[in-house]
């Protein structure tokens, strides 16, 4: 059988290759930032050499969620907030997927929260896309995690007596080696930083800023952008954490003040990743384990003789 | 019951060896040629806590754990001096010998630590003596460990105590010794072995007593297994090769079990943050196309209601072990129960489909989890194999010949590229994964990865393709052609049998059981026909599809049922009577829910007297009748 034939292969990919013709059209809002993720998305794919077969695309729930509804790859739309544990598990049992997980800020920093964690300390080899709009757009603008302090919505009347989740900061301190936050309304960087975060070898998480124009308006998702690698203000090196923790700390607060700092935050490609990591000590093997059930010439090892000679 | 046999209980602190004293005298006693059969009772601690390990041995096979025991060596806790322990536990010194007498056969044998547990300490202990015949061996097995030097091995001490008392060859405990000890500790052990055994056979006189160990020989070889072992290796014969958990007891047995085996076969085990990330993590690796399993305990089993849902909806085959313990809530850790299976049946939301199993035996656990993945995998279904604590924990000889260990990597209803290229795609080149109209329900995957198999996976409803859809048309042909499945595997598994009957088949009474049970119900079962009465017994494994032919035959069959099982609420009756749909003015329960499993006894007087007297009062405070209801 020749299952994995379609991994590895060299070839031009074709950027319609990853539009559904017929297929469903967003049931995003008009104007909606989710736009801008599918269409970054859809031009960083081909860019990094990735077949619409051997990407695999998981998802949470919510508006987010229905992301890979709209890209024509092998998709698992998965349940709230549960999009990085299956995405992690089907790396480890096929490395050769290039596996995207994606999911809301509620999904992704609320009810997914320790699995972020989790994933970012173990630096798994993926990428992670948050569509970071501050609020839940598909129940229908109730405060999320990344909702300024004072937000009302009908859920938080009085306003959010809550410090919003520091996304950014947060995967930095669990381990990610990769982390950046680009938005909606600028697609060049946007396309640029989704390339790099998909081939880096590592954990990659990208914030991304997405507006939501029904439920959000007030966020400061519309407004110019400052990129910090172009900005002399901001001044700083991607590769030291102590720096990058400084320039998210900033980036974190000036959000909410009014500023949006986007760009590349904190690269490690020194840390080896997971599965790296796994197969080094001797707990994964080299050769993929989905590989093997399609390989008729594997041999079905019972290598438990060992344990078996112990029952005796 | 064989006059012959021996029952060997070992008792002392938790944290003083006795897993470990136990385990290598079963399987010496196993080699000896002899069927053993061991019952753990242990506190929620690390150390200290009165703990203990039985050991019945047998020429004859044995089933269950039997009815009291007759020889106890009782070594003292060693932690319950620890006066910070005093503060929360009481003063527990005494309990290895105090506490283990109520079930201590007439004309049985004891053997204490002298240099622990004073007997004078314990009320009335001299006259309980006499009454019963016991022979009481006040040895100080600490001094014997401490002149060589390590006070730790009065275990030692204490098994060569044991056979020099019942006439055991110590070579079989020196064989395990040699096999298991480095030679640092090794020599000294050896030692202590000896030294008891001559030193109680020259002080004392063995004959004074009737406890012998029977002579017995394997017709093929053995090996000592416990439930969770045969689960883990069930799983591994079955091709999976990846397992993703969170330490939960008893459920820690797989987990711990498979991890070490896998890691020898190249397969991965992922210890996770929690048990929702566990059944997902499960997910993702059979959708990516590996074989996979998770598992936990009741608690954390509640958690992975989500996952197993999803799995139902995007019809991606996993196996799921659940190790049932005594709840609700924390319950009693490391006490059994048979109380999830309501919780296993009917967790998760809307119109679900799933298969459990609930192995009656080693034998059937290694079976069942091998039919579990074979069905999980064929019908792209969620399997579950539920079990207990005591069915997970006891270790019991079985033949080798059990474990036929096969492998099967057949992944099951998977498409190659070759057939998916012949394969319905819709207008925009997705693989149609989901179609309606397909054989037995069943319509085969693609795995990523693969060229021409692309589709989506969701857990909201979808068409074909895998798309999200709302429309009732679509609805329906889905909804019905995943019930279909579950038709065809009920099919499937009525032809398997996977029902244990026992007893005369045209016996007057009969008893329903499930589950680690079942050898107990056997083993009272022959105990009731020996006595005069007119029994037979039904271990049920299937529980979902339910065996409703098999087991209406059996209620048919009989003038009434008594169905015994491990909780308050009588689950699996209530279960049997929604299957079978009537029936309720047959069936009455035996239950039993104070933490430990039922034991013959307990079961053979439940049957007297309700059965035969008619009494709704079960005598005994362990066991609790309830009578047939009418439908």
């Amino acid at each position: 059988m020749s299952a994995f034939n379609a991994i590895g292969e060299e070839r031009e990919i074709d950027r319609e290759e990853f539009t559904p013709g017929i297929e469903p059209q967003p049931t995003w809002c008009p104007g909606c930032g989710d736009f801008g993720v599918l269409k970054a998305l859809k031009q960083a794919l081909p860019e990094v050499g990735r077949t619409p077969e051997e990407t695999l695309l998981v998802t949470g729930i919510g508006c987010s969620g229905k992301l890979n509804s709209y890209l024509d790859s092998y998709g698992f739309h998965t349940i709230h907030g549960r999009s990085l544990p299956v995405a992690r598990a089907a790396k480890l049992a096929n490395p050769g997927l290039e596996v995207i997980a994606a999911g809301g800020d509620g999904d992704g920093y609320g009810i997914g929260g320790n699995h972020f964690m989790h994933t970012a300390r173990e630096n798994h080899d993926m990428t992670y896309v948050v569509f970071n709009n501050e609020i839940f757009g598909l129940t229908k603008g109730q405060t999320s995690p990344t909702s300024p302090k004072g937000h009302k919505s009908k859920t938080q009347p009085h306003g959010s007596a809550k410090d919003p989740i520091r996304p950014l900061s947060l995967a930095l301190t669990s381990g990610a080696s990769y982390v950046a936050r680009t938005a909606a309304v600028n697609p060049n960087q946007a396309k640029e930083i989704l390339t790099e975060a998909i081939q880096h070898d590592g954990f990659a998480h990208v914030d991304f800023l997405t507006q939501c124009p029904t439920w959000n308006k007030d966020a400061r998702q519309y407004v110019p952008y400052t990129d910090v690698q172009d900005s002399d203000d901001y001044d700083f090196d991607v590769h030291d954490r102590v720096e990058a923790q400084e320039a998210m700390r900033t980036a974190e607060e000036a959000l909410y003040e009014g500023e949006v700092l986007t760009g590349r935050f904190y690269v490690d490609e020194g840390r080896p990743s997971y599965q790296e990591e796994k197969q080094r000590i001797g707990e994964m093997p080299e050769t993929p384990l989905a590989e093997r059930y399609f390989d008729d010439d594997y041999e079905w090892e019972r290598a438990y003789d060992e344990f078996i000679d112990k029952h005796r | 019951m064989t006059e012959s046999e021996l029952i060997w209980r070992i008792s002392g602190g938790s944290g003083d060896g006795i897993a470990s004293t136990s385990q290598n005298f079963a399987k010496a006693l196993m080699r000896s040629g002899l069927h053993v059969f061991t019952h753990r009772h242990y506190p929620s601690r690390i150390r200290g806590g009165h703990t203990y390990t039985e050991i019945r041995a047998s020429d004859e096979p044995v089933k269950s754990r039997g009815d009291g025991y007759n020889f106890l060596l009782a070594l003292g806790d060693s932690f319950a001096r620890n006066p910070q322990e005093d503060a929360y536990y009481g003063n527990e010194e005494l309990k290895p010998l105090s506490e283990n007498l109520d079930e201590l056969r007439e004309g049985g044998v004891i053997v204490y630590d002298s240099g622990l547990l004073d007997a004078d300490e314990i009320e009335g202990f001299d006259r309980r003596v006499e009454e019963n015949d016991w022979h009481v061996y006040p040895i100080d097995l600490r001094g014997m460990a401490r002149e060589q030097g390590r006070e730790v091995m009065r275990n030692t001490a204490g098994v060569g105590v044991t056979c020099a008392l019942i006439g055991m060859d110590l070579e079989y405990i020196q064989d395990l010794m040699r096999e298991a000890m480095p030679d640092k500790i090794l020599e000294p052990n050896l030692e202590i072995l000896q030294t008891a055994y001559e030193q109680v056979q020259e002080e004392h006189d063995p004959d004074a007593h009737d406890v012998r160990i029977p002579s017995g020989e394997h017709d093929e070889p053995q090996l000592l297994m416990s439930g969770s072992d045969a689960i883990s290796y069930g799983a591994i014969d079955e091709g999976c090769r990846f397992i993703s958990g969170y330490p939960m007891t008893p459920w820690t047995e797989v987990f711990t079990i498979m991890t070490q085996a896998l890691s020898g076969l190249g397969g991965i085990s992922e210890q996770v943050e929690d048990e929702i990330a566990a059944a997902a993590l499960a997910l993702g690796a059979s959708h990516a196309g590996v074989k996979a399993m998770s598992g936990s305990s009741g608690g954390g089993f509640a958690l992975m209601s989500e996952p197993l849902g999803l799995a139902e909806m995007t019809e991606t085959p996993v196996v799921f072990v659940e190790a049932m313990r005594a709840g609700p809530s924390t319950g009693m850790p490391t006490k059994t129960e048979q109380g999830d299976l309501e919780h296993v049946l009917y967790t998760s939301q809307g119109d679900t489909h799933r298969v459990v199993f609930a192995p009656g035996t080693v034998e059937e656990a290694y079976d069942q989890t091998r039919t579990a993945f074979r069905i999980a995998y064929e019908y792209q279904i969620p399997a579950i194999v539920l079990y207990d604590q005591k069915l997970g924990g006891e270790l019991i000889s079985v033949p080798e010949s059990t474990f036929d260990r096969e492998p099967n990597p057949d992944l099951g209803s998977v498409l190659t590229e070759e057939e998916l290229v012949d394969a319905p795609h819709n207008a925009a080149g997705k693989y149609e994964r989901f179609q309606h109209d397909v054989e037995d329900g069943v319509s085969p995957r693609s795995l990523p990865g693969q060229k021409g198999g692309r589709f989506l996976a969701t857990g909201n409803e979808h068409e074909p393709s895998g798309h999200i859809s709302e429309s009732p048309e679509n609805r329906v042909a889905q909804v019905d052609r995943r019930s279909q499945k579950v038709e065809a595997i009920r099919a499937e598994l009525d032809d398997e049998g996977n029902q244990t009957p026992h007893g005369p088949e045209d016996a007057e009474y009969g008893i329903l059981t499930w589950g680690s049970q079942q050898g107990t119900v056997e083993e009272a079962v022959d105990e009731l026909n020996a006595a005069g009465h007119s029994v037979k017994s039904l271990g049920v494994s299937d529980l979902t599809p339910y065996p409703v032919a098999e087991v209406e035959a059996f209620v048919e069959s009989v003038e009434e049922v008594l169905v015994v099982e491990m909780n308050a609420s009588a689950q699996f009756r209530g279960l049997t009577q929604k299957e079978l749909g009537r029936y309720g003015e047959k069936l009455s329960s035996l239950l039993k829910y104070n933490g430990n499993p039922f034991e013959p006894a307990d079961i053979v007087e439940g049957f007297e007297s309700t059965m035969i007297d008619g009494n709704d009062d079960v005598p005994g405070i362990e066991t609790t009748f309830v009578p047939a209801a009418g439908d």
